[in-house]
């Protein structure tokens, strides 16, 4: 059998490491989802609202946002932004500025598409019976829209948390700057380590964000 | 006569530049059952739509009980609950059960006793044989049993007035009967009920007055046997004919 290097894993603290880097990983998405889920509903709301202004705003900055990659917002805001602005921003709030900007923009992106998604006719039908606007929205709307939704924002939180391997490149360490730093340590006592590390890293996403999608599913299927 | 329930005066309804409804009046006493026929586009559908304020309106007056309906009614949610109106696609609320369809709104709208009108809708079930639907969701019904169930949904809202818009177009041809024969059992009981409807026959059968409607116009106001049997439009004539099929067997089929 091949030297995978796994032994690396066992030695001193790199398997906590490891956890804990993905630990941080999961704070960052954590927070950019709390933040972002709710003014990405604000703002998808405000996008079916007939107001071609605020419709416009929001059109341009969620192209923006969704045709940026990542990485350049990242780079925006952490090197370009500090510079430009005098301001002090540690990697882990850059990464959390930037994950929200995005995670709002795709949030609000979902919630118009679920809105828009319910047939005019189910207003007219709930409007014929004598209900409200207001309940309406509330009996009839929001449950629909929350049912087409819930899958597909737990899609964006799987997401969020893979896209934070690319938060290395400014400076924070997660799970993935922990593996480099622990294969770059044992590189000489152990030149294959990276295969086992990486490895580990690997089940540690996939331990994270399998869950998740099995919910998704799970509710996609119950409210079909 | 019987009272007059719904009175409409010189409606107009435009899309943009496009007259939809051009100067229509139009009186329906309690107890009437009234018929609406007319090529496509001519307006028919629009006309309900109108009558419970489902689109804005540029002229006339609806009234129904003698209370002017439109829009900007204040009291709207009242009056929209004296008017039942059961839609093509049935467009019953895909979220609830078929009971719960049933009880939003006199529960949440008319705050009647939730017991009450459960036991009212389990009985109304019952009349078109849906009774053992009412725990099932909408996706796992029929055409013909959504209809019905939007029916009863009305229904049980009390509406002083019904309203079918094309309520079997969207149907199997074997699941149209099924729906056209409640609505057969409604007009018996006497309920007051406005029908949009190609099916010719049942036109025929169900309705008290007969309405025909081209260009926004209302052309011909009829019973039933003068409008088919004896149409006074050379307009009708054409229009009822396109339901005949005289000519379909002089067809010759050629051979190489």
């Amino acid at each position: 059998m091949p030297d995978l290097g796994l032994e690396v894993l066992l030695k001193g603290k790199n398997m906590i490491r490891l956890i804990g880097g993905l630990g941080v990983a999961l704070r960052i998405s954590l927070i950019s989802v709390l933040v972002s889920i709710p003014l990405g509903i604000l703002l998808g709301a405000l996008m079916n609202w007939k107001n071609p202004i605020t419709k416009a705003i929001l059109r341009v900055y969620l192209e923006f946002i969704r045709i940026m990659p990542q990485m350049v917002l990242l780079f925006l805001v952490y090197f370009g932004s500090t510079r430009a602005f005098g301001w002090e921003l540690s990697g882990e709030t850059a990464s959390i500025i930037v994950f929200i900007l995005w995670g709002t923009a795709e949030m609000s992106d979902l919630v118009r598409g679920a809105l828009s998604s319910i047939p005019k006719h189910q207003y007219e039908s709930s409007e014929a019976l004598g209900l409200s606007k207001v309940q309406t929205y509330w009996y009839i709307i929001i449950p629909q829209t929350l049912r087409r939704l819930i899958p597909l924002s737990i899609n964006l939180i799987t997401r969020m948390i893979k896209t934070t391997s690319l938060i290395l490149m400014i400076g924070v360490v997660e799970v993935l700057k922990v593996a480099q730093q622990i294969i770059e340590a044992n590189r000489m006592s152990s030149p294959n380590a990276a295969f086992g590390i990486y490895l580990a890293v690997f089940l540690l996403y996939f331990l994270a964000c399998w869950p998740i999608s099995l919910l998704a599913k799970y509710l996609e299927k119950r409210w079909k | 006569m019987a009272e007059e329930l719904l009175k409409i005066e010189h409606l107009t309804k435009k899309f943009e530049d496009n007259m939809i409804l051009d100067d229509v009046s139009l009186t329906v006493h309690r107890g009437e059952v009234i018929v609406v026929v007319g090529p496509s586009g001519c307006g028919k559908s629009t006309m309900l739509r109108c009558i419970n304020a489902l689109e804005p309106t540029q002229g006339g007056t609806i009234e129904i009980e003698g209370q002017q309906i439109s829009q900007s009614s204040k009291n709207l949610t009242q009056l929209r609950q004296k008017i039942g109106m059961v839609f093509q696609s049935y467009e019953l609320f895909p979220h609830l059960t078929v009971l719960n369809n049933i009880l939003l709104a006199p529960a949440k709208v008319q705050k009647r006793d939730k017991e009450e009108v459960k036991k009212e809708a389990l009985e109304l079930l019952e009349r078109v044989g849906l009774k053992d639907k009412a725990d099932s969701f909408p996706r796992q019904l029929s055409g013909g049993q959504k209809q019905r169930v939007a029916i009863v949904r009305a229904l049980c809202m009390h509406p002083e007035i019904l309203l079918f818009d094309e309520v079997t177009a969207a149907l199997d041809p074997e699941m149209v009967r099924e729906v056209l024969d409640v609505m057969l059992q409604l007009a018996e009981q006497g309920k007051t009920m406005i029908i949009v409807t190609h099916e010719m026959q049942f036109a025929r059968a169900i309705a008290d007055r007969v309405i025909f409607l081209e260009g926004g116009k209302i052309v011909e106001d009829s019973d039933p046997e003068t409008f088919f049997d004896h149409p006074k439009t050379e307009r009708a004539k054409q229009f009822l004919n396109v339901f005949t099929f005289e000519h379909v067997k002089h067809k010759t089929i050629k051979k190489d």
